[in-house]
């Protein structure tokens, strides 16, 4: 369990963190998602207690990782820049840290061959590749049999094969009642492996909620019908309670049914159609729309445009899709 | 908690302390990186092949020259043969211990080693506890071994021309070479731990070694004398000597003490630092 009360993070005139307040529970794979400098490897530093907050606080199961009597028993950790000494083997490496914590030796063994490294690990990690590199940073988290992982970008740089496997992992560690604590900025990868999420963009936490919510919240789908005789289509549509917006275009986006639904009504009034296309707005286009306001001070805009934008973002219960060209849709 | 089958078997087994970063599981730690390193072998090779050599180099080349040797030279050699052998050793070996001592600590940010270190001892005073206990004493035993053969070689070399008695009194000459290069090699640790990049504090311990020292001795007056005695590796190097120079105004171990002393204040310094600023 990772607690964080109004977590606060500045340097200089900047707020890395702002007042952040989130938990993370154990049992599941929690994603910690934002734009690239959004204060997620911040937060986790301050976490593990390697920056100093400048202002509230962070504990593991109720204690700062300062005080923690046996750290890596309890937290282990990938961060997302190099925590190695180059000119140390993988095998010394991972030895300093047993070394440290008194934990025995075999479990330095244990976990190359865990991750995949036995073969180099009498070389020192000065010539790892990224993706070997990410796995030794991998190997250290593992190494105490800790409840808490942490893990800062953890697909970056590993190749397919290695992705799927840090993926089904993250699912073992959490399956087996540990808390995994992921960030990512990618939604598409948080997706596949999140149970639950936590959004942050320039600092605050934007969002903190189950995954399957984020997904039910704004995975927008409707279904885009084009007909010639669309007039006389969309009253009979709309009569079912089913919601319908005429577009410039000449097509009309229909809300709350399914395609082969239309196409009965369609069909049962003599009315023909030229298309039918289930249209759903991705999760990244989401997220994109959740930390949009929160990435860049946009210029050229009202005050009153901009508050109508962060109600929206704060609410985003029903997000719209727009006609926006930037829009991405992915047709099923 | 002890999650235990599945992914990470086999599991750490959970007997009192097990995990606890105490104090002696760091020292194990620290010695265990100080052995896995290069840095530390080419460092102490170059220590243990150059200082004896250099025992032997000037008191050879002092014998050959003998006769063309000024009246002041031959005088020096005669009130202080241990401090003659030792010097030049010492001179050239503690450029090795202080670029390693450097190395041992500044290293762990220009790498960024520090992070696992630290999450493996979050208790961060006591990791820099361990690691000064660990190097000064790795230090202390070889530079007690390269200088005591340093000063037997160099004894050997000079038999033609004198007899070098070790007596009880002198070997605070020979031993202080070891004890100069341990605290010598903490100093730089110190430095190294607060300016935290290798190049740097390499450059300032090196300028102090071999510029610093030198250049205050041309300060006249009693400025210039307390300046002198007080350069806190001038004030370490004293303890080689039979007789302290003329512009030295303390005893061989006071000028140790006050090396020690400033070691130890840029300890809490850098103690302190360590546990304000972000790794």
């Amino acid at each position: 369990m990772i607690q964080a009360t109004a977590l606060t993070k500045r340097y200089g005139p900047r707020l890395a963190v702002d007042h952040a307040d989130f938990t993370v529970a154990p049992g599941k794979v929690t994603g910690f998602l934002g734009p690239n400098g959004a204060g997620k490897s911040t937060t986790m530093r301050m976490i593990l207690g390697l920056d100093r907050p400048t202002s509230g606080a962070v504990t593991i199961n109720g204690v700062p990782y300062q005080h923690l009597a046996a750290p890596l028993r309890e937290v282990g950790a990938l961060l997302d820049a190099k925590a190695v000494h180059g000119g140390r083997t993988a095998y010394n490496h991972l030895l300093v840290l047993a070394k440290a914590n008194g934990l025995p030796r075999a479990r330095v063994d244990a976990v190359i061959d865990l991750v995949g490294l036995h073969s180099v690990a009498k070389k020192r990690s000065g010539g790892f590749s990224l993706g070997m590199g990410q796995r030794l940073g991998i190997a250290a988290a593992l190494l105490g049999d800790p409840g808490i992982l942490m893990f800062d970008e953890p697909v970056n740089g590993l190749d397919p094969e290695g992705i799927l496997w840090i993926r089904n992992l993250m699912k073992a560690l959490a399956a087996e009642g540990r808390t995994v604590f992921v960030s990512s900025h990618l939604m598409s990868e948080m997706a596949l492996t999140a149970d639950h999420l936590v959004v942050i963009g320039l600092g605050k936490i934007l969002a903190d909620e189950p995954m399957a919510d984020f997904i039910a919240k704004n995975s927008v789908s409707y279904v885009r019908v084009r007909s010639p005789r669309l007039a006389e289509l969309a009253p009979k549509l709309e009569s079912r309670g089913w919601r319908v917006e005429l577009q410039p275009d000449a097509s009309a986006h229909v809300y709350d049914a399914e395609p082969a639904q239309i196409g009965d009504v369609a069909g049962a009034e003599g009315l023909w159609i030229h298309e039918l296309t289930l249209v759903q707005s991705s999760l990244e286009e989401a997220f994109m729309r959740l930390t949009a306001n929160s990435v860049e001070y946009h210029a050229g805009r009202t005050d009153a445009q901009r508050a109508l934008e962060s109600a929206e973002a704060a609410g985003w219960g029903t997000p719209q899709v727009s006609q926006n060209s930037q829009v991405k849709e992915h047709i099923q | 908690m002890a999650a235990s089958q599945g992914v990470l078997a086999p599991p750490v087994a959970d007997g009192a302390g097990t995990g606890h970063s105490h104090f002696g599981r760091l020292l194990l730690a620290e010695w265990t990186k100080l052995r896995s390193v290069r840095s530390t072998y080419w460092s102490l090779i170059a220590l243990i092949i150059v200082f004896p050599f250099f025992c032997w180099l000037f008191p050879y080349l002092t014998v050959a020259n003998w006769k063309q040797a000024t009246p002041t030279q031959q005088a020096n050699l005669m009130l202080d043969p241990i401090g003659q052998v030792m010097a030049p050793g010492q001179y050239i070996g503690q450029l090795s211990i202080a670029v390693l001592g450097v190395m041992v600590s500044a290293s762990e940010y220009s790498t960024g080693m520090i992070r696992s270190t630290l999450l493996a001892s979050p208790h961060r005073v006591r990791m820099l506890a361990a690691k000064s206990v660990v190097f000064f004493l790795l230090v202390l035993v070889i530079g007690e071994v390269v200088s005591f053969v340093g000063f037997f070689i160099g004894r050997q070399t000079l038999k033609g021309l004198l007899t070098v008695n070790l007596n009880s009194g002198d070997i605070r000459q020979v031993a202080g070479g070891g004890l100069y290069l341990a605290m010598l090699g903490l100093f730089a640790l110190v430095l190294g731990s607060l300016i935290r990049h290798v190049a740097g504090a390499i450059t300032g311990i090196v300028a102090l070694l071999l510029v610093v020292s030198g250049l205050i001795s041309l300060i006249p007056g009693k400025a210039g004398k307390y300046l002198y005695t007080y350069e806190p590796t001038n004030a370490g190097f004293a303890i080689i000597a039979k007789h302290v120079p003329d512009n030295f105004l303390l005893s061989p171990w006071e000028g140790y003490g006050v090396f020690a002393a400033w070691t130890a204040a840029l300890w809490i310094l850098a103690a302190w630092l360590l546990v304000r600023r972000d790794a």
